[in-house]
């Protein structure tokens, strides 16, 4: 942690959105042309802050899908049950409309990137790494990032036609992908992926992290090595 | 700021008065935040230290901790990714009861509590003396789960809960304040949830 202080957002802006789109019936993914944009750092979030006509807001935190060079900011927000704040993005949100935004925020989940390093996420966990992939293909780096990509099924998993042009290791739980039939990420598809990695960044849900934890670790990377970004119920 | 076209936002008739802003309540549910993975503790040979400036730089282990008079709290916390939970219960031992024993002296105005993954957090003495702030090992009269910082954590349940350290091995009093672990990565040093103090930047 002797590293250079990552920029973080101090106050609030606001977003307009220039592109929304819709790829599944779960997934939104936003594109917004932030206000007075402080540069962010592959593996940092927004927060997006919604405000009722009686001064109620409610707020949740984003990944950032985009490449610091983007000109726009991009988010891919999964849509949960009963949630407040993702219903309203896929169902609502239309070009033109302005959000309330702070960032990016965070500096602890964010790819040094003279570190070789390892990503494993499951389902819209994989969203930090998509930017972190984004930015090393820019600027040429991307032997240093593996990436290990886990949903149910490809539908489910954002970005899958991406990641998986660029190498990731694409793991379905619960379909057959070309020939990896249908499981859990094992430990001897990490290894090899794993091998010169000193770090490993972790992103999904809280049964997901800790099940990564064990595979990381059989894949030799050490608990004190492993960045964790955990996302929960918070909808 | 403006209001977000097309927002109404959660029912909030009856809205609870308990609810600071921009939160909401999680209800039976409790989500977890971390930044690393869960620590494996071995209650035989951990132990909590109070060190740094005090006149009686103590540690106790498992059992001392547990033959101290027992403290509990009730009621709210709440997380600064938002969700709030009424109606707690944690039960363990006072701070307080530690500091008699090991006396932090007049200089010391901030503390840093530190967990066995090396997670710190910093706090000013007034948010944890004088029955605001708790070691805990036990919630609902139950052993306190490990994905919540058990077996033992800190808590300082009228800050966002990042300050209620899990898995907790130290307090350290300083006599300045000493950025912890997610106030170095653009965390609010105090995070008092009444004033929305979540970020760097926040009054």
């Amino acid at each position: 942690m002797s590293e250079q202080p990552v920029p973080v957002g101090r106050s609030w802006t606001t977003g307009i959105v220039r592109e929304i789109e819709r790829p599944t019936d779960r997934l939104v993914k936003i594109r917004f042309e932030v206000a007075d944009r402080t540069p962010h750092r592959p593996g940092q979030h927004y927060v997006v802050r919604l405000r009722a006509p009686d001064d109620y807001t409610a707020q949740r935190s984003y990944s950032i899908a985009s490449d610091p060079d983007d000109p726009l900011v991009e988010i891919m927000v999964e849509v949960l049950p009963r949630g407040e704040v993702s219903p309203f993005l896929h169902e609502i949100a239309e070009v033109g409309d302005e959000f309330e935004l702070r960032g990016p925020i965070g500096r602890w989940f964010v790819w040094n990137d003279d570190v070789p390093s390892i990503c494993v996420g499951g389902g819209s966990g994989v969203v930090p790494f998509v930017s972190m992939l984004r930015y090393a293909r820019r600027v040429g780096i991307d032997p240093r990032l593996s990436i290990v990509a886990s949903a149910q099924t490809r539908e489910r998993l954002p970005y899958a036609d991406e990641l998986e042009k660029y190498g990731a290791l694409i793991a379905l739980t619960r379909e057959n992908h070309h020939d990896r039939v249908a499981a859990h990420i094992y430990p001897d598809e990490v290894k090899a992926l794993a091998f010169g990695a000193q770090r490993a960044y972790v992103c999904g849900s809280v049964g997901f992290v800790s099940f990564a934890g064990r595979i990381l670790a059989d894949a030799g990377i050490s608990e004190s090595n492993v960045r964790v970004e955990q996302f929960g119920p918070s909808a | 700021m403006g209001i977000t076209r097309g927002f109404t936002g959660r029912d909030r008739k009856g809205a609870d008065e308990r609810l600071p802003p921009g939160q909401y309540d999680t209800g039976s549910s409790w989500p977890v935040l971390t930044a690393e993975l869960m620590p494996r503790i071995d209650l035989s040979t951990w132990e909590l230290a109070i060190g740094g400036l005090v006149e009686q730089p103590t540690s106790w282990s498992w059992d001392e901790l547990h033959a101290l008079p027992a403290s509990s709290y009730n009621g709210d916390i709440h997380c600064v990714t938002t969700w709030s939970k009424f109606d707690t219960n944690f039960g363990g031992v006072s701070l307080d009861t530690l500091l008699e024993v090991a006396r932090p002296k007049s200089e010391a105005t901030h503390i840093v509590a530190t967990a066995t993954t090396g997670y710190t957090t910093n706090l000013p003495i007034d948010d944890v003396l004088g029955g605001k702030s708790w070691i805990v090992w036990e919630f609902d009269g139950k052993p306190l789960a490990q994905e919540h910082g058990g077996p033992v954590r800190m808590l300082v349940p009228h800050l966002y809960f990042w300050k209620s350290t899990k898995w907790i091995t130290r307090v350290d009093f300083l006599d300045h304040d000493e950025p912890g672990f997610w106030e170095r990565n653009g965390y609010h040093d105090r995070g008092d949830p009444w004033l929305e103090q979540r970020y760097q930047g926040d009054a």
